[in-house]
């Protein structure tokens, strides 16, 4: 399948990345491919010009600044799955990485570039939002920081602007936190149908699911219900029940409403009880 | 027509350099542009990993990258891997533990293989299985391609001695 033609333009810094976005107003950026070149095959996409920021150096890799990990935005799912920092100061990354499509996503596929198209079905929003990440922009007029919680808005939509490159995540390191991702996966796709991250500081626990809904989301009942509580298998059990209301959730041919529904409780249980090592 | 890019790839050891149009997608480039059709379009939409290579030692989907995003890469598709006589130690796995039947997978397969190993010299089934999740194969029912890529890793691992029990 070919896409419709468009100019390719290779960025070689995050400047130059955006005065290109200025040039081509009708361009995208292209970081691992791994939703954009799909939907351009299936003509869903047609933009006149891809930004190849994928290379661009500063937007790679992990690093420790204090108390706080440094995501640039084209790090890989492969590098975030072996990063010996983040299996050291954030298990729950490599941990949900591993299992996302299958290893030749991950090779490609950008933490970056999943959080800027924000498919309901992608993994790591559940992550950002249970670890309290904090997002960051570069635009035309400076530099700003986008809380995880505010950051996604709808589905494939997010706080991000016209012209607005993601370029960092950032992380507080949590020392000793108790945490994991569970995921149903898509019998076909892989992707999520429903997908918890549970992040358990001390008495402080906060819980994020994935899939459920139009963008990911604070499990705020659990959260409360469990918060200042000890992990056991008990406590875990009572408070995975009805977190919540098929009403307004995700619904397809994998799963119906009350379906979901009731994963979101299981998969809550399964990470809890795998954070508390039960 | 958009403008076409000058690319520079080394393919299997050999350096080329090519004017394409920037929607060529890899799988297209070495095929059409460079004959070796030894790696194949499945689905061509980014599911079965048919078209399984490798770009900078890193297994990859070509139908879902384009031939000018691997400028200055180094590429090894399965024609790179071994020849009729000298098969590579995953090549001789799928051969003696009969791990393909119509061999339409088995070009994504071996590359998908030869990654994992590099990666992880000694899997276990439930490893090689995660492994081996982005490729579709709709003949063997997985059961020998699991055998094959244990034989490959004994063999690399210099042990002769076979996986299988029959
Ligand atoms: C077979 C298959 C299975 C998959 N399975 C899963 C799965 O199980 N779980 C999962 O979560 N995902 C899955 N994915 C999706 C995959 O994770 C994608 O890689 C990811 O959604 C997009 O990241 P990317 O780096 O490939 O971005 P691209 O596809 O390059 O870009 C996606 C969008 O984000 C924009 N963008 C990219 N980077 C930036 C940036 N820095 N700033 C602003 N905008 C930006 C692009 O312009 C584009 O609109 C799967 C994909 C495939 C093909
Ligand atoms: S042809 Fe590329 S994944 Fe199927
Ligand atoms: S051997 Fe026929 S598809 Fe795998």
């Amino acid at each position: 399948m070919y896409t419709s033609e468009f100019a390719y333009k290779k960025a070689n810094s995050v400047a130059e990345a955006l005065s290109l976005l200025q040039q081509h107003p009708d361009a995208k950026l292209l970081a691992g491919g791994h939703s954009l070149i799909p939907t351009m095959k299936l003509r869903l996409a047609a933009p006149s010009a891809l930004i190849d920021i994928s290379k661009v150096a500063e937007l790679r890799g992990v690093r420790k600044e204090n108390d706080t990990l440094v995501i640039g935005a084209m790090t890989t799912y492969h590098e975030l799955e072996t990063s010996n920092l983040l299996k050291a100061h954030c298990p729950l990354l490599p941990q949900a990485v591993y299992l996302i499509g299958d290893p030749m996503v991950r090779a490609k596929g950008t933490i970056g570039g999943s959080l800027a198209h924000a498919d309901p079905a992608a993994d790591l929003p559940a992550s950002m939002l249970a670890l309290g990440a904090k997002i960051k922009a570069q635009g035309p007029n400076g530099t700003r920081v986008i809380e995880a919680d505010d950051f996604f808005t709808g589905m494939f939509s997010t706080a991000l602007q016209e012209g607005e490159i993601l370029t960092e995540i950032h992380i507080p390191i949590l020392e000793g936190a108790k945490m994991a991702y569970a995921k149903f996966p898509h019998p076909a796709s892989r992707y999520a149908v429903v997908g918890v991250a549970v992040v358990v500081d001390g008495g402080n626990v906060r819980a994020a699911v994935t899939g459920a809904g139009e963008h990911a989301m604070r499990l705020g009942k659990l959260e409360q219900a469990l918060s200042g509580q000890p992990l056991t298998t008990a406590n875990i059990a009572a408070a995975c029940q009805g977190l919540l209301s098929p009403g307004n959730l995700n619904h397809d041919l994998a799963a119906s409403r009350e379906y979901r529904a009731h994963l979101v409780d299981v998969m809550a249980k399964r990470a809890l009880m795998q954070a508390a090592g039960l | 027509m958009a403008d076409k890019v000058h690319i520079k790839v080394v393919v299997n050891g050999v350096e080329r350099h090519s004017e394409v149009e920037p929607r060529l997608l890899l799988v297209h480039y070495l095929r059409e542009t460079l004959g070796l059709t030894g790696t194949h379009v499945g689905c061509d939409t980014s599911q079965c990993g048919a078209c399984t290579v490798h770009v900078d030692g890193q297994a990859v989907k070509s139908c879902t990258m384009f031939a000018v995003q691997a400028d200055g890469s180094s590429v090894t598709t399965i024609e790179g891997l071994g020849s009729p006589g000298s098969l590579h130690p995953v090549q001789e796995g799928f051969w003696e533990m009969h791990g393909l039947q119509c061999g339409f997978c088995t070009p994504g397969m071996i590359m998908a293989t030869v990654d994992l190993l590099n990666k992880n010299p000694n899997p276990s089934e439930a490893e090689i299985r995660h492994a081996l999740e982005g490729n579709y194969c709709r003949c063997t029912g997985y059961h020998n391609i699991v055998r094959a890529v244990q034989y490959a890793a004994d063999k690399m691992a210099g042990k002769v001695g076979v996986a299988a029990d029959d």
